[in-house]
């Protein structure tokens, strides 16, 4: 490969999509079904959740040597569906001197659908217009009514369990299949929930509690989604989008492209198609399209856009603005765990249930009484579960703190006969919990292009400029406080310290969370936006944007079912707008 | 001129060295022989283990020394067997390679031990009676009571205890003594009757299964 050849392909596509996880996988089921003739580009290689060459799910630790450590090359450890991970060999990024941020990416069919907890809450009403109750932040330019339909389609196509919860407006009604039932800690946490009025309710997921059509099976409460289900039980976008897709014989899949650029007429200033480098031959390749939309993630679609570069946009496509980059934001997020003494030498019985939490807390709290403007909702975890790398690890400062079959206390560490019987006694007795919550968008918070920095594509990389303000630690303290709380009302011990101001309150890295949004955000005014309320550009008809990047903000709620339902929108409003020849 | 020869005028001209076209300076690599690779494994990763399983880090003394304390810490019982009988050495052998930060401390504690009980038994800690590897092990098992002069010896035991915990309760012999029933396709239809009794609790029904009825 001496030649630095670019291949043109012949054929000029209806749609190219960029990315292959919720967004450009929505996208393409859309459009395919609908008869345009559509090209996904996808970074990474193939994947298939059914085929014995990627199934992970039902492997015991022992089959792998590490017993399911992360590793560089999979950071969700050996048996977890997503490749990649923080960091990925040859496409660095780079943080600002004293910022943070943590890029989370996966390069294969289906992005970091194969890596998420399958949590599937719909946006509320409140969560679209939160300066107008708050005065802090931005009104979308839409409303709940404008999703909703997209939603009630999204439960339909996809599937997810739930319950409507009438007790709580901002989280709406959907169309739910039944909720597993809770487990034993999980009673308890409503319990104990029940008592000090913190509300523990079904939660939503998007798993298949019963069947809903012939191409996907139903859940087998194996409690491994992060792996992939071989059943198709789950949503992940290869599954339950792209392969059906492919199946409709209009969509062309082109793995391992790497999209470099978004190709413009300078004449119309219409986009035209993009290029990309084959990261196997790596042939640059240039392919057409009528409509070009960009699914490749909030930081990757920025990056994108930020390096088209043309005469006619010099500060990037679509970026008349220069909103491109900025508001980035991740949720919140803070943890803690507890050993509850009650639950010691349990009776064992499968309990692995489906792949999360069967209970969940949603923001019950009103925001004008505290001290800082967002909520949080809170993810619980325990139960006697698989053991895996890490299991037993600082037994040391826990078996201290409970007395022994003899009702006496003992140093905590120590061997032999008697921490063989601590590991029975204790199994299956701790409970975690993690706030995610909503921060509030900065324009202080941004990704850019690093004038310094090339992937080895030689693709300019990303540099990261993110810090949280007081809201959001003020948030993770409330959790922390609440977290004790909870694991008080059940007799709990909390494991660890609880971290005080001077670890943030144990509030996470930017990034960490791994729910990013914001970066191409879109508005009424296309002097403080780049797209339009359809997620179309303002600078550009033919362009779109289906991933997070649109949003201006992200509730407290994680927002891959509103990536699914926006892009379904997105891409009726395109089917739309051809039909009327507008585009 | 072509380029390729303009590459060799270069190399030869000004470094003096009478070496062949410019492609020759870097030689091929070997071509690495085909690998299996097994299900659920990226192509990358299979070779990544196939290395690290090539690789040796223990010396058969310190593996000694690392079997004879990891059965200290899980010895056999009725219900199960011991950390070696589990295979636990073997992934501690592992885990040194696959995450290498983990190396200094694991060698420079054994090497610790040993130095103790040089000093105090006038044998390497393997070598030392039974009876005068607990004397060692009852000082440095317990962090929250541990001499001065032994922290680094406590450091190091809850290190090694870490991974032989996480090695023996993630073997199949582990995880039957725990107790563990799943992995395994089922229909999960709540907790057990009796248990929620033993708990005191019940399933309640849901707003929306009573407002139905």
């Amino acid at each position: 490969m001496d030649q630095f050849n670019i291949t043109k392909a012949p054929t000029v596509y209806d749609a190219v999509i960029v990315g292959s996880g919720a967004g450009g996988g929505m996208a393409a089921y859309i459009l395919t079904k609908a008869g345009a003739k559509v090209l996904m580009l996808e970074a990474g290689g193939y994947y298939d959740p059914a085929d014995p060459k990627y199934i992970t799910q039902l492997k015991w630790p022992y089959e792998s040597p590490r017993r399911g450590a992360s590793t560089p090359l999979r950071s969700g450890g050996d048996f977890d569906a997503a490749w990649g991970g923080w960091d990925i060999e040859g496409e660095p990024y780079s943080s600002k001197a004293g910022t943070e941020f943590h890029w989370f990416r996966s390069r294969m069919l289906g992005g970091r659908t194969n890596h998420w907890g399958r949590i599937s809450l719909r946006f509320g009403p409140d969560d679209f217009r939160r300066k107008s109750l708050t005065g802090v932040g931005d009104d979308w330019p839409i409303g709940y009514e404008d999703l909703k339909p997209f939603y009630d389609k999204t439960d339909r196509l996809i599937g997810v369990f739930g319950t409507n919860l009438p007790d709580f407006p901002n989280e709406p009604d959907g169309y739910f299949l039944p909720p597993p039932k809770p487990r034993l800690h999980e009673l308890m946490l409503q319990k104990a929930g029940k008592s000090i009025g913190v509300p523990v309710v079904p939660s939503r997921l998007s798993i298949l509690t019963q069947p809903i059509n012939k191409e996907r099976g139903q859940c087998f409460y194996c409690h491994q989604c992060n792996r992939g289900c071989q059943a198709y039980a789950d949503f992940s976008s290869s599954s339950v989008l792209v392969i059906p897709a492919v199946k409709t014989g209009n969509l062309t899949l082109q793995n391992h492209a790497m999209v470099r650029e978004v190709l413009t007429d300078q004449r119309t200033g219409l986009a035209t198609g993009v290029s990309y480098v084959d990261t196997v031959t790596l042939q640059e390749v240039s392919v057409r399209a009528k409509t070009v939309i960009l699914g490749a993630s909030t930081c990757e679609s920025a990056r994108l856009l930020l390096n088209s570069k043309s005469p006619r946009f010099p500060n990037g496509l679509a970026n008349s603005s220069g909103v491109i980059g900025k508001y980035l934001n991740d949720s919140t997020g803070a943890g803690r765990s507890a050993f509850i003494p009650a639950l010691m030498d349990r009776k064992r019985y499968n309990e692995d249930g489906v792949g999360g939490m069967h209970v969940f807390t949603p923001w019950w709290l009103d925001n004008k009484k505290l001290d800082f403007p967002r909520g949080y909702h809170i993810e619980y975890g325990g139960g006697m579960g698989m053991p895996g790398y890490g299991f037993g690890g600082g037994v040391e400062n826990l078996n201290g703190q409970i007395p022994g079959r003899d009702g006496k206390m003992k140093p905590g560490g120590g061997y032999g006969a008697s921490l063989k019987d601590d590991m029975r006694r204790f199994y299956g007795a701790y409970v975690g919990m993690s706030g995610r919550g909503e921060p509030v968008p900065l324009e202080s918070n941004y990704c850019e292009i690093d004038p310094n920095g090339v992937d080895k594509y030689g693709i300019p990389t990303l540099r990261f400029h993110y810090k949280w303000s007081d809201y959001e630690v003020k948030q993770a303290k409330h959790m922390q406080d609440t977290f004790e709380e909870i694991i008080h009302a059940m007799g709990g011990i909390p494991l660890g310290r609880k971290p005080g101001p001077e670890q943030n309150y144990g509030l996470a890295a930017p990034g960490r969370i791994i729910h990013e949004v914001g970066t191409v955000r879109m508005g009424n005014d296309p002097s403080k936006s780049a797209l339009n309320k359809f997620q179309q550009a303002h600078d550009v008809k033919n362009l779109f944007v289906v991933d997070a990047a649109p949003f201006v903000s992200q509730g407290d709620k994680n927002v891959t079912w509103t990536i699914l339902a926006s892009s379904m929108r997105t891409s009726e409003y395109l089917i739309d707008q051809v039909k009327q020849k507008n585009i | 001129m072509k380029r390729r020869d303009s590459l060799k005028a270069i190399s030869i001209s000004s470094l003096g060295l009478a070496v062949g076209p410019a492609e020759a300076a870097v030689p091929e690599p070997a071509p690495k022989p085909p690998i299996k690779i097994p299900g659920g494994r990226l192509k990358e990763e299979a070779e990544r283990d196939a290395r690290l399983n090539a690789e040796k880090f223990f010396t058969p003394h310190e593996l000694q020394t690392v079997t004879v304390l990891s059965d200290i810490i899980i010895p056999a019982d009725t219900r199960s067997g011991s950390a070696s009988q589990a295979g636990v050495p073997a992934f501690i052998e592992f885990m040194m390679k696959d995450q290498p930060r983990s190396q200094t401390p694991m060698r420079g504690g054994l090497r610790w031990i040993d130095n103790v009980c040089t000093k105090r038994y006038g044998k390497p800690f393997a070598q030392c009676t039974k009876a005068q590897q607990i004397e060692l092990v009852d000082q440095i098992a317990f962090p929250s009571k541990v001499a001065p002069d032994m922290t680094q010896g406590a450091a190091f035991f809850s290190q090694l205890r870490n991974l032989v915990m996480t090695g023996f309760y993630t073997s199949k012999m582990g995880i039957e003594d725990l107790g563990y029933m799943g992995n395994v396709p089922n229909q999960w239809n709540g907790v057990p009757d009796d248990v929620l009794k033993q708990y005191g609790l019940s399933y309640e029904p849901s707003k929306a299964e009573e407002a139905r009825k």
